[in-house]
């Protein structure tokens, strides 16, 4: 067995050391012919007969080198190591055409690699938590209320719970914590953090085993005596230094001590699936009684018991809703929820939103690939023309016709292996940067890694490319017939025109590919940029909003009312008087961000339908804060003597005036809110609250003054560049109030910017692939058109001899290249319109068959083709008739 | 005369290589095909060239061993000689080579009594 084994490996070395092994054998059979000879001479022949005989004793020595080579070592590995040697060697020869058939695979199979590691991420591979599967996101259909619409309140999550059969446990978030909303400090400069309260048992339903120390305890999730909190893996790393000891440390958190009782794993990372594009430093506990009165407050998140469906914990959830209270101590809300509790799959839920622009993608990426091994059979027909006649000769000379198709799908495998090396390094590069993008508001990026199932997938597409890309000419090129081929003298015979006829259908597909691509990639940046024409209601450009810290505690509501008036006043003040501030403004929540909604107002002297009435979000702000944000305002702002003795008073939006008083002017009317009421003394602009890309619901703003805010943002509208302005606003405020965090200076671009990044992604990905598709298809035209031009050179210098003009035969050529280009371009004309349909649910108001789109696409296409024979149609001009007739 | 040559069955050139370097001592590739002519008195069919092929197999499985050498008349030449193992795994063959020649001998025997019924 060891003997075996010892001699398989020998024989396995043999191939690698074949040179060496056939030198030395040569020269040994060089010794046995001279002792042949010596003898026979010996014997008295003549040396002439001497020798021929020694010979025929011998056998034939080109025999004798094969026989030894299968006797030492495995023939088929050998012959294929032959075949390697010979590839490499010729490759190395004809370094252009290596080079650029790496280059074209590399970007073809690195682009597929990266989109396919993206798709995998987001769509195919479960989420990061154990036994995912199991777990969904309770949440009613989506309103027009926000946030408020999509929470449930403490008293609803705790029957919820207990009355479910479908769940092994339920857990929730307060979903209303906006960015930077803690202070630490104990650490020089107080800074701001961001934190989330979760139910107490969040990281036990999720699945989450803490990295450092432990989760949170029943009893401190239940108001215990101290307060404690878990760390995000990257804030313990960024701010405490990777601290080894971190836990049990005590640190300051808003101004009350904190105790650290863990560190969460790196691999748990709480904005990936829950908030795209938004950093959670840490968590607290979430005190469920204290937060009973507070409405919707958490969301909710469900594990299933084992084996049980969606759709029976639906069902369950339907079962259930009617018997639960949106408070317990008032019994008319009871049944609040009725259709309100849907679970769906968390997956669904985090990444459902982008199948279809995922799936979208990587057909665009598919394209690309399809392209570019188009352009590789291409350019391997070009060579096969060039090598048609080496490849004759080998079989005429007795190669066989199996090994010289084997040798072609190993020269194919080699490229498209090499090409799949290089494209992954691309693919690398591209995921890590991507990984890297945390502004970019899409789930999961920062899990974004190459797999193996990536690598799978790669291997995969290299080996399919290989096959079909570069077998399909190796098999023509071998499939010749003989004579034909060695009788063609290269210039417009036989196989060189069916070549072309091949070739010219190659480059057609890939024209029409290309086509489809650009007019999806244009349809794609017109939604775009009709989404940045999108009127928002507000003036996001210079302005730009900071969180302020401030202390209102007092004796009662009233005293704290008039103390945070104060406050809110004086910053407003100092900061307006800052130069280049153009007006400045406070509110608790901003658009596009967190949101959130009371209850629902009735207009005084109308009666609605019970459900009919609109929730309205609420926003709680500060004089000056409607022109901060550059929201239109009919009527008058807040002021601040509508204090809390004077009348109340709201600002609505245009949707909820067209509802509460469709054909009246509301300003001046009142709203009811049980007894209070408001007059409304303004209309503004419906603003965008939640998407740039959907309408707006009703909204109402009221005054500091008068209602509580939940925290407060700074908007500045300046003349300046914000950042000129941030040092200036900072000092301000640290001058009021020394605890004053660092907190971000954000533009409000930046938030806009945000709310649309998922689109610009999408858009900016297709665009890209859609100009590799143009170059690799360009290329291909030129490629082609090029060769035919090389091969009419003597029919060109002919035709010039008799008298043709160049500009005629330039002519010529380039009406070659626009018959090519026009051909391509109808098809893919007419195949974007049979698809057109599957593209239209990730437009934004831009028809799928906008006419502007494909003109420009038609247009860019026709010129980039026409650039591409130009090139060609020159060099035949310039075709000297009598070099032409001379030449072969 | 090719015709009353003998083929020579596969393996059966690697025993013959063997039984001549233990008889021999060190000898060349030439050396052993002349060998093997005159013991089988011209009566096996071999090119010469074939037996490279064996000496490689039997080299790679440790049974020969093989040096580069000068013969008598000042030619270069590689020179092989058996080695310990090659002489274990020579008897172990030729004892297979008997036995088998023996049973071939009577089971071809009881060949022609059958004829004689």
């Amino acid at each position: 067995m060891i003997a075996r084994l010892r001699h398989s490996a020998q024989r396995f070395l043999a191939l690698f050391r074949a040179p060496a092994y056939d030198r030395e054998l040569d020269v040994e059979m060089a010794a046995h012919l001279e002792f042949a000879v010596d003898e026979n001479l010996q014997r008295g022949l003549p040396p002439a007969e001497a020798r021929r005989q020694a010979l025929v004793q011998f056998g034939g020595p080109q025999q004798s080198r094969e026989n030894h080579r299968a006797a030492r070592s495995f023939l088929l590995l050998d012959e294929l190591f032959q075949d390697l040697r010979y590839i490499l060697r010729t490759l190395r020869k004809e370094r252009s055409f290596t080079i650029v058939a790496l280059v074209i695979l590399a970007l073809g199979i690195g682009a597929n690699t990266a989109v396919f590691s993206v798709v995998n991420t987001l769509l195919l591979r479960p989420l990061p938590f154990s036994n995912s599967h199991q777990l969904v996101w309770i949440a009613p259909p989506p309103t027009s209320c926000g946030l408020s619409c999509a929470t449930y309140s403490a008293d609803a999550y705790e029957e919820f719970r207990a009355q479910s059969l479908a769940y092994d446990d339920v857990t929730g978030y307060e979903a209303f914590s906006t960015p930077d909303n803690l202070r630490l400090s104990g650490h020089g400069e107080p800074v701001p953090a961001t934190g989330i309260d979760v139910i107490g048992n969040f990281f036990q339903v999720l699945g989450v085993q803490p990295a450092k120390g432990r989760l949170f305890t029943l009893d401190e999730a239940h108001g215990g005596a101290h307060r404690v909190a878990l760390l995000a893996d990257p804030y313990w790393r960024r701010q405490f230094n990777a601290d080894p000891d971190i836990v049990g440390k005590t640190i300051e958190l808003s101004g009350s001590a904190v105790t650290v009782v863990g560190v969460l794993p790196a691999s748990f990372d709480f904005g990936a699936v829950f908030s795209p594009g938004a950093r959670v430093d840490l968590f607290t506990p979430l005190d469920l009684d204290q937060q009973r009165n507070w409405g919707n407050i958490v969301t909710l998140i469900g594990r299933l018991k084992p084996g049980v469906t969606t759709a029976q914990a639906l069902q369950d959830a339907q079962r259930v809703a009617p018997n639960i209270y949106f408070n317990v101590r008032y019994p008319e809300t009871l049944g609040r929820y009725k259709g309100a509790l849907v679970p769906v799959p968390l997956k669904q839920y985090v990444t459902g939103k982008l199948s279809r622009s995922l799936i979208a993608l990587w057909a665009a990426v598919g394209a690309i690939l399809l392209i570019a091994g188009v352009n590789l059979s291409n350019l391997l027909l070009a060579r096969a023309a060039a090598r048609a006649k080496e490849f004759a000769l080998r079989s005429a000379l007795g190669a066989n016709r199996g090994r010289i198709i084997r040798q072609l799908l190993l020269e194919s495998l080699l490229l498209s292996g090499g090409g799949a090396a290089l494209g992954l390094a691309l693919a690398l590069a591209l995921i890590t940067w991507l990984a890297r993008q945390g502004s970019l508001a899409l789930p999961l990026l920062g899990t974004l890694r190459i797999d193996a199932s990536a690598l799978a997938w790669t291997a995969l597409m290299a080996f399919v490319t290989a096959m079909i890309f570069g077998l399909l000419p190796g098999l023509r090129m071998a499939g010749g017939n003989l004579q034909e081929v060695i009788k063609d003298s290269g210039a417009g015979a036989g196989l060189g025109r069916k070549h072309e006829r091949l070739r010219a259908a190659l480059v057609v597909s890939e024209v029409a590919l290309a086509c489809m691509l650009l007019v999806s990639a244009g349809l794609l940046l017109r939604s775009f940029i009709k989404v940045l024409d999108v009127d928002l209601g507000f003036q996001p450009d210079r302005a730009a909003s900071i969180k302020v810290e401030y202390d209102d505690s007092a004796a009662s509501e009233d005293a704290s009312q008039t103390k945070r008036a104060v406050i809110f006043q004086q910053i407003l003040d100092r900061i307006t008087a800052l130069p280049g501030v153009e007006a400045a403004g406070m509110a608790d929540y901003l658009p596009l961000g967190p949101n959130r909604s009371w209850d629902s107002p009735v207009p005084r002297g109308k009666t609605f339908a019970p459900g009919e009435l609109p929730e309205p979000l609420v926003y709680v702000v500060t004089p000056g804060f409607v022109r901060a944000m550059g929201i239109r305002l009919r009527g008058r702002d807040f002021s601040w003597s509508d204090g809390p003795r004077a009348e109340k008073v709201v600002l609505i939006n245009e949707s909820a005036a067209r509802f509460y008083w469709p054909a009246e002017d509301a300003v001046g009317r009142v709203l009811m809110r049980g007894p209070e009421e408001d007059r409304v003394i303004g209309v503004v602009d419906d603003v965008h609250e939640e998407h740039v890309e959907g309408g707006a619901g009703s909204q109402v703003y009221y005054p500091v003054t008068q209602q509580g805010p939940s925290g407060a943002q700074l908007v500045i509208r300046t003349t300046l560049p914000p950042s000129a302005l941030a040092a200036g606003v900072l000092r301000t405020l640290r001058d009021l109030n020394p605890s004053q965090p660092a907190a971000e200076f954000r533009p409000i671009r930046t938030i806009v910017d945000r709310a649309i990044s998922p689109r610009r992604f999408f858009m900016l990905l297709v665009a890209a692939f859609a100009a590799l598709g143009l170059l690799l298809a360009s290329l291909g035209i030129y490629g082609v058109i090029s060769y035919a031009v090389t091969r009419q050179t003597q029919e060109f210098g002919i035709r010039m001899a008799l008298g043709a003009t160049p500009a005629l035969v330039q002519r010529s050529v380039l009406a070659d290249t626009l018959k090519l280009a026009g051909i391509g371009i109808a098809t893919g004309v007419l195949a974007s319109i049979a698809g057109s349909q599957i593209l239209s649910s990730l437009l934004f108001e831009t028809e799928p068959r906008d006419p502007l789109t494909f003109f420009a696409v038609m247009c860019l296409l026709l010129s980039v083709a026409l650039f591409a024979g130009y090139l060609p149609a020159l060099r035949a001009t310039r075709i000297h008739p009598a070099v032409a007739l001379r030449c072969e | 005369m090719p015709d009353s040559k003998l083929d020579l069955l596969q393996g059966t050139l690697d025993l013959m290589v063997l039984q001549t370097l233990a008889a021999m001592g060190s000898l060349h590739g030439y050396g052993i095909a002349r060998r093997i002519e005159q013991v089988s008195g011209d009566a096996v069919l071999l090119n010469q060239g074939t037996i490279y092929a064996s000496l490689v197999r039997l080299q790679q499985q440790g049974w020969i061993s093989a040096e580069w050498g000068t013969s008598d008349n000042n030619r270069k030449a590689k020179f092989y000689s058996i080695t310990k193992r090659g002489r274990r795994q020579l008897s172990e063959d030729a004892a297979y080579w008997q036995r088998l020649a023996s049973v071939m001998g009577r089971v071809l025997a009881l060949g022609t009594g059958s004829d004689d019924k």
